[in-house]
């Protein structure tokens, strides 16, 4: 292996390390439509930061902004220290990023992709091929390594395509969307090796639109959606802004959904989403005690029950309830 | 690499053995390598491509002995009086434009790679941002290098002799190179703004078929009606062939070398920004 250039740096001193991503009034636009409006972002280091908003949100554009991908219009950041447009380059130097979809030469094998990105790093001779056989083994991939990638399947892809970002340990990894398309032995992997990834020191920037992926992996969560950040903490406050969960009651006789919905509405104190098709209410439940109340007062009015359940809250009731209606919002409801 | 200190990364659980589960060390980036250097990966990439994907390479390979054959044998009769005599002026041609057609892949090699999202990641890494399409024009030259082989072979084979010798030859394959280096950068930006690779060979041909055909490569022009003759006597392709035909018999002029030299180089100048530009905005 060559000699890493880490001789002439200082130790790092705890406090003076600067923030992973320091991001303020970021603005992208792709002819009238504004993808990123104006986002600020702290992200530490150290740590998996998570990215929340469903598709088109903007999550996309700004990562790629923060990987020197794609230039802002406006605002200014630093990513590692670097500022992300006048030292882009010192920027590609400590970050990696890994797409939405495998960014792998399909005609190459596995083993030749990663040769290909070790020595573009600069690694020579043997340390590129000891390089690309470690990063096989670490992502048990040795088996497939002299395989061309057209014929990995989607884990093994997204396996392949996370090595090809950590040839060099980044200080920074961009994960865009690390699951999506995955079957869910391959998402517990991926999962597992972002947590690992995590506990040796790399900060992890992702982007997701599953709520519980945010909730399983980051220790901070922003909410995007047009290109706006809505909502920023930690799972378990973003989870106190909304609710332990949502409960869902369908009606035996629809004659008293009106009734029914102005009951729970003061009961929970939160807004009743009404389903357009059916007898069925949607209403966000502090816990399951609350809904539990709620379910005995509607039974001790009269209003009979088909059926009933306590969810936890999907993406668009989380946006539902952050935003407080706006687009997320079904065409009726009624309010406490 | 992090300033936070790292401890060895566990990913797999997969293949546990006595000798432990596979670790992942940490590595620290190595010394940043020259322009140069990550060129040379990207050539050998252009190289491990020509293994990978056989159908290309018998489409590089099967196409110029079929037109040579053809071309030779069917209309050289009728063109020349013979086929013999036929080859001595059809040679020189077919280099040419078997080399134009060549400098297609190179634009469908870029449109694939934009379009799996390989670019981004080269683009974010810190390498010398021209380095990719270096690499392209590394597989480029060894394409035309073997086109041009099998062509001069089967042209020797069947009676061609180049009268100004090795030096003729030589020259006339640099000529070439530098043909398809200046043409090749119509495809890397027809790559580089069309989304599909059949995009970029279907607008090329378009294009590249009467450029090639509405020239002096395969009739003479005397034949054509004067208006064609018009354009055959600035089409560029024209030029190219004339200089090549000059240079394999030791007849090439300045004047004709030079006028095969202006389109490339003019290619070239311009093209070249527009390549870097589109890159970056991309």
């Amino acid at each position: 292996m060559d000699a890493p250039d880490l001789a002439g740096r200082p130790p790092a001193v705890a406090d003076s390390v600067p923030l992973a991503v320091r991001a303020r009034g970021l603005v992208k636009s792709f002819g009238t439509m504004r993808a990123v409006d104006g986002i600020d972002l702290d992200v530490p280091r150290g740590v998996i930061f998570a990215i929340l908003g469903p598709n088109g949100a903007g999550k996309t554009t700004l990562m790629r902004m923060l990987a020197t991908l794609s230039r802002p219009d406006a605002g200014t950041a630093t990513v590692m220290g670097h500022d992300l447009v006048t030292d882009a380059h010192a920027v590609r130097g400590e970050i990696a990023m890994t797409g939405q979809f495998a960014s792998l030469d399909e005609d190459l094998t596995g083993r030749e992709n990663l040769l290909l990105l070790a020595r573009l790093w600069g690694f020579r001779g043997r340390a590129a091929g000891a390089r690309a056989d470690e990063l096989l083994a670490a992502f048990d991939l040795s088996d497939a390594a002299s395989k061309q990638v057209k014929d990995y399947s989607g884990g093994m892809r997204r396996r392949l395509d996370i090595a090809a970002s950590l040839v060099v340990t980044p200080g920074l990894l961009f994960l865009d969307e690390p699951t999506t398309g995955l079957d869910p032995k391959a998402r517990q992997d991926v999962w597992r090796m972002i947590r690992a990834l995590a506990a040796s020191g790399v900060t992890i920037l992702l982007t997701t639109q599953y709520l519980d992926e945010a909730d399983q992996l980051a220790a901070r969560i922003v909410v995007i959606d047009h290109g706006r950040k809505i909502a920023e903490g930690t799972s378990r406050e973003l989870k106190a802004a909304v609710g332990s969960g949502f409960l869902h009651v369908a009606l035996a006789d629809p004659a008293r959904l009106d009734a029914a919905a102005t009951l729970l509405a003061a009961r929970l104190g939160a807004v009743v989403q009404r389903s357009p098709e059916g007898a069925r209410l949607s209403v966000m439940a502090g816990s399951p005690q609350a809904a539990t109340e709620a379910l005995a007062a509607l039974i001790a009015a009269g209003i009979e029950l088909s059926d009933f359940s306590m969810a936890s809250p999907s993406l668009d009731e989380v946006f539902f309830a952050l935003t407080g209606g706006g687009d997320a919002a079904p065409a009726q409801e009624v309010r406490p | 690499m992090s300033d936070v200190p790292m401890s060895d990364v566990r990913l797999s659980d997969a293949p546990t053995s006595d000798t432990g589960t596979p670790l992942l060390r940490p590595v620290a980036r190595p010394r940043p390598p020259s322009a140069f250097s990550n060129a040379l990966v990207f050539g050998w990439r252009a190289v491990l491509k020509f293994r990978h994907v056989p159908e290309q390479l018998f489409d590089l390979v099967m196409t110029p002995i079929m037109f040579t054959l053809l071309f030779t044998f069917v209309f050289g009769g009728a063109l020349a009086g013979s086929p013999g005599d036929y080859l001595q002026v059809f040679i020189p041609g077919i280099l040419v434009q078997t080399v134009v057609f060549n400098a297609v892949y190179s634009g469908m090699g870029l449109s694939t790679d934009l379009g799996k999202g390989l670019f981004d990641r080269f683009r974010s890494l810190p390498i010398w941002p021209l380095a990719p399409f270096a690499g392209l024009m590394v597989g480029d030259i060894l394409r035309h290098l073997i086109a041009g082989g099998i062509i001069l072979g089967i042209g020797l084979a069947l009676g061609y002799r180049p009268e100004a010798g090795v030096v003729g030859v030589v020259a006339a394959f640099l000529l070439l190179l530098v043909i398809g280096f200046g043409v090749g950068w119509i495809f890397l930006v027809l790559g580089l703004l069309l989304k599909t690779p059949t995009a970029v060979m279907t607008i090329g041909f378009a294009f590249l078929f009467p450029i090639n055909f509405a020239s002096n490569i395969m009739v003479d022009p005397a034949t054509m009606p004067d208006w064609l003759q018009a354009f055959v006597d600035v089409n560029p392709v024209s030029f190219m062939t004339t200089a090549m035909r000059g240079l394999m018999a030791g007849t090439a002029t300045v004047g004709e070398v030079a006028l095969a030299l202006a389109a490339p180089v003019l290619l070239t100048l311009v093209l070249a920004p527009v390549t870097l530009v589109l890159y970056r905005r991309r």
